[in-house]
């Protein structure tokens, strides 16, 4: 499972701050918990600096790479900002997103293009946002082809289905859930990625209602995860999941895991 | 004068979103000649009120609120239906609602039309990915007090900057009041473009809809 650690994101209120005042120990305190805590990507967002973002996208990567060894996952829907960023990211980055928005596509299709960039695929279009597995299926299905087409290789390739809340419509989880598992069983060595919290929206008890629907989402097949690492139960969650559901051979990541004490609550 | 038990059951069906018997009640309640738009000022009104409030202690939940707003319809509709065409139904005020050019997300827009509605306002939903010229056109056609529009990406914001100054070169701003709302939109962001309010949530966009209009 690659964990992308969600918690540099400027929609927090106490890392916007942060970032305005360029703090950059705090900044990369963060960093340093979240790889601490199993993150393989450290998701950086500053999306809410509307003209500043490209700027403060940058002092991120810059700031993070400084302290911790580890890749960024560049999360803007701005092509110039994501551009600005890569300039100075070291390793190999990820995208988050492209999608079938036709605006999206096309300024975001030429970054991506022949590159090593893990790429997140959106499930989104002009058309709107998908509710079933057919809508899902359909819009997925022509962004890969696109970015096999520009040489993005399959398996950089992160499908992310788009979780939208239960509150609104009961089947919304159920055609997320079915999404997944046709994605992988259609395209095999194609990754699939969500932020799930969505799902949890407008309902109370968000925290267990999302952790409950990680294990759902592995035993799909989901194998990436915009998650906050610090969340101890959330990753026993996805450790004791991906061992239940056959990824985890000899039961090895399960056993280090109870050795450094992660299940202890 | 409606009976007091009568009002009280009104406003519980809506507390507790129970349709049918919401419906029952108003086939009964016009039936029997009770007054369809007392019944609806001092029965369903002040349950759709209480759910809002409800919402707001966090003691309803998000599913609740839309299955209220959709019980509110289904009693408003049929109240309306039964009223006398000269009469009409009460106008609370015209909102235009719209999420803006380029921005395809339109759940938080939905949810925010059937709450208006469900709250005595008139709504012209334009629906997604909306250009400004078009939110002008129909603000001036519809002759609406009320702009509301979402926009859920960074990039996609700027729309609500461009609506205001669109509706300056329309020469109708001081005649219409504008709410900004979406995941990345803040009240500081609403301040610093011109708009008249943001609000957080659908529940948050009736008590600004309320204080703009004095309705």
């Amino acid at each position: 499972m690659l964990i992308i650690g969600e918690l540099i994101n400027a929609s927090r209120k106490a890392i916007a701050n942060h970032i305005e005042n360029q703090d950059a120990n705090t900044i990369q305190a963060v960093a340093r918990d979240e790889l601490n805590a199993g993150a393989d990507y450290i998701d950086v967002n500053a999306g809410v600096f509307v003209g500043k973002e490209p700027e403060y996208l940058k002092w991120l990567v810059e700031t993070i790479q400084a302290a911790v060894e580890a890749p960024c996952c560049i999360d803007s829907p701005d092509p110039a900002a994501i551009e600005t960023a890569l300039a100075v990211h070291k390793g190999t980055a990820m995208i988050n997103s492209i999608s079938l928005e036709k605006d999206r596509y096309d300024k975001l299709m030429p970054i991506v293009a022949g590159t090593d960039f893990k790429v997140v695929a959106l499930c989104m279009s002009d058309d709107g946002m998908p509710e079933t597995v057919e809508d899902r299926m359909a819009i997925a299905e022509k962004l890969i082809d696109g970015l096999l087409k520009n040489n993005v290789k399959l398996e950089n390739i992160y499908v992310d289905p788009l979780v939208q809340p239960l509150s609104v419509n009961n089947t919304f989880g159920v055609e997320f859930l079915d999404a997944i598992e046709k994605i992988m069983a259609t395209f095999k060595g194609i990754h699939t990625v969500c932020g799930l919290s969505n799902i949890s929206y407008g309902l109370p008890n968000r925290m267990f209602l999302n952790q409950l629907f990680m294990v759902m989402a592995i035993a799909k097949g989901l194998d990436g995860a915009i998650v906050n690492p610090l969340d101890k139960r959330m990753m026993a969650n996805i450790i004791g999941a991906e061992t239940l559901a056959g990824k985890d051979e000899f039961c090895a990541n399960y056993l280090s895991a109870y050795r450094a004490k992660r299940f202890e609550l | 004068m409606i009976d007091e038990k009568i009002l009280k059951t009104a406003k519980q069906t809506i507390v507790e979103q129970k349709k049918d018997p919401a419906v029952e009640l108003v086939q009964k309640a016009l039936s029997d000649g009770i007054d369809g738009m007392e019944l609806l000022t001092e029965g369903f009104i002040p349950g759709i009120n209480e759910v809002g409030d409800q919402f707001g202690r966090g003691t309803l939940f998000l599913p609740e609120l839309v299955q209220a707003a959709d019980v509110m319809k289904a009693v408003t509709d049929l109240i309306n239906a039964s009223l006398p065409s000269q009469d009409g139904p009460q106008e609370k005020g015209k909102l235009v609602i719209a999420t803006v050019k380029g921005d395809v997300h339109d759940i938080g827009k939905c949810i925010v039309v059937s709450l208006m509605q469900a709250n005595g306002y008139t709504v012209f939903d334009l629906g997604r990915d909306v250009d400004t010229e078009r939110i002008v056109e129909v603000a001036i056609k519809e002759d609406v007090q009320v702009i509301g529009t979402s926009a859920l990406l960074t990039t996609t914001m700027v729309r609500q900057k461009e609506l205001e100054e669109a509706l300056k070169s329309a020469g109708i701003r001081d005649k219409v009041r504008t709410i900004v709302g979406g995941a990345p939109v803040t009240a500081r962001w609403a301040a610093k473009i011109g708009a008249d309010a943001f609000a957080e949530d659908a529940q948050d966009g009736i008590a600004k809809v309320r204080e703009l209009l004095g309705a």
